[in-house]
């Protein structure tokens, strides 16, 4: 038996996509026994979802206000509390919260970690990109560790469904829980679009759009396609869009059904976080930039002229 | 004395197209161009600049590897350190173990803060930072954005994937940085000359109590899986004809 206990991410009120493809992960283990731990405070609702999802044995709820703000130093002593002895794996997602949050808790379990899973071997094989996604290396753990950590690369797999009845159990933590990191702020989050990290379609620009003006262009695109709207770093350094759009190896991986890459070269930083997008389709002005050796659908010529294009054309049915 | 402990790593060079072995034993570097991993770079600046502004006195930096490490120690001299250290392994390292050395040298130079990159490029774990943080039993404030030292705590703001949050964090603590906090500086060739003038002690890791541990074993490794490459379309109306009649749109 592998007893699986995953982090859940969520935002409060409703879990994050993610942890559903973490299940779906960790079900790929053999004999595996899934258990989801939420922290957080008030978040009997998300407990609920996770309990809905097919394939989860036990939710367990750590309800306290100290873990509110999802801090790594608050968060890591208790998932180490409850997996220490009780679990064979301890999973959470690879985005921001569980890259954060995961190192913390393997140092404090003396557990070695695994990094961006986007495969399962065996319940100690794996598969996992390095060098921004130039080489896939198969990695074993080592037979005589009672525990392994690993963040699971979402873009990997697909959510695990729902259909799914656990049991929820409240859990509380006697660790002594840090004041040493404070929450200050967190900026706003423009809530009108799909969310990048899941949505079906995906339409992103790069540096040749110019201007944070001209990259209106971009949301009018994906405003017509109920997409997402993502950035290459190129165009979020350049300042044209906010640093949660970037897509690549250090921002967002994604998987949307349809990506729509404008003014965007492809280099490996970027193709590394597009590669599983089921569709990808690439405008650029240069016929020889490298998105093309990857694109399902090309089309070479000036993105001024093609996106208002585009958008007419596809408003009319 | 206020001090900054920086983590250097050599790696392969951002520019270089990394191929696999054709065995698939490793990825081909025989030959191939190192440099001080680019985050580790900015951190490297950030620390250069909290000296400049008087948050701190002075900054080391650290490297864990083999001799080649010396030339990227050196060029983070060059760039302004203080001093070095070179801890001296003939071994891959895993991020737990490379916690350790750096936890044992943060106590030994008592430092205010390490600053780290938040992921080497080579194996991108995205890990050490905050493993030490956990040994440490200090704060952590991973992939910043801005950082501000005023007094006994750190204020930083992190790239999350909902935006940018902000912390506050007691000293000391680690930080890793992101690829905006700075733009690091050039080194110029008399900075080149004065930094081999500077202090570069090499030290083992055992003699930092710390005995390294293979416990991750790297079984083999492979390209990544090619995209087939696709078709070109002559304007607009075709590509949305092409993704109409896939179902795309």
């Amino acid at each position: 038996m592998n007893n699986i206990l995953i982090v859940a991410e969520h935002d409060g009120r409703s879990l994050n996509a993610a942890t559903a493809k973490c299940i779906n992960c960790a079900s790929q283990i053999p004999e595996a026994r899934i258990s989801v731990l939420v922290l957080g405070h008030n978040v009997a609702g998300v407990a609920q979802q996770a309990a809905a999802l097919a394939g989860v044995h036990t939710v367990l709820i750590a309800d306290r206000s100290d873990n509110q703000h999802q801090l790594a130093a608050v968060l890591a002593p208790q998932v180490a509390h409850w997996a220490r002895g009780q679990f064979t794996h301890v999973l959470g997602p690879s985005t921001t919260f569980g890259k954060d949050l995961m190192p913390r808790v393997a140092a404090l379990l003396d557990a070695p970690q695994l990094s961006d899973i986007m495969a399962v071997e065996s319940a100690r094989r794996f598969l996992r990109p390095i060098y921004a996604g130039n080489a896939i290396v198969t990695v074993e753990v080592a037979a005589d560790e009672p525990l392994l950590v690993a963040t699971v690369r979402t873009a990997s797999f697909a959510a695990a469904a729902s259909g799914g009845n656990a049991e929820i159990t409240a859990v509380t933590c006697p660790a002594e829980l840090p004041s040493h990191t404070r929450f200050v702020s967190v900026s706003e989050v423009s809530s009108d679009r799909p969310d990048l990290q899941t949505a079906l379609r995906v339409v992103s620009g790069g540096r040749a759009l110019g201007s944070s003006d001209n990259f209106k262009l971009v949301y009018e695109l994906a405003g017509v396609l109920g997409a997402a709207v993502g950035a290459s770093r190129a165009a979020v350094d350049a300042g044209f869009a906010p640093n949660e759009l970037q897509v690549g190896h250090t921002g967002k991986i994604i998987a949307p059904e349809l990506y729509i890459a404008v003014g965007i070269p492809g280099a490996i930083q970027h193709m590394t976080g597009i590669k599983d997008a089921r569709t990808i389709v690439a405008i650029n002005k240069d016929a020889d930039a490298p998105i093309f050796e990857s694109a399902d659908l090309g089309l070479v010529g000036d993105l001024f002229v093609i996106l208002p294009q585009l958008c007419e054309q596809l408003a009319r049915r | 004395m206020k001090r900054l402990l920086v983590g250097i790593k050599r790696v392969v060079d951002y520019n270089v197209r990394v191929r696999v072995k054709p065995d698939g034993s490793g990825v081909a570097t025989d030959g191939v161009k190192m440099s001080i991993n680019p985050f580790d770079e900015i951190a490297l600046e950030e620390a250069l600049r909290l000296r400049e502004r008087g948050a701190v006195d002075e900054v080391v930096v650290v490297s864990l590897g083999n001799a080649d490490a010396q030339a990227q120690l050196r060029t983070a001299l060059a760039m302004g350190a203080d001093r070095a250290w070179l801890v001296a392994v003939d071994q891959a390292v895993e991020p737990l173990d490379a916690a350790r050395v750096l936890l044992a040298l943060a106590e030994r130079e008592q430092a205010l803060a390490v600053l780290l990159g938040k992921q080497a490029i080579d194996d991108d774990n995205n890990q050490t930072g905050q493993m030490l943080a956990a040994l440490w039993n200090r704060p952590q404030a991973t992939f910043a954005s801005k950082v501000e030292f005023e007094g006994a705590v750190a204020r930083v703001t992190r790239e999350v994937d909902a935006g940018l949050q902000t912390l506050e964090v007691d000293l000391p603590a680690v930080i890793t940085v992101d690829l905006r906090l700075n733009e690091p500086r050039y080194v110029k060739l008399p900075d080149i000359m004065k930094a081999k003038k500077k202090p570069l002690e090499t030290i083992n890791a055992a003699d930092l109590g710390v005995n390294l541990r293979q416990r991750v074993i790297n079984v083999s490794f492979a390209a990544p899986a090619i995209r087939q490459k696709g078709i070109l379309v002559k304007d607009a109306e075709q590509l949305v004809t092409e993704m109409r009649a896939r179902g795309l749109v």
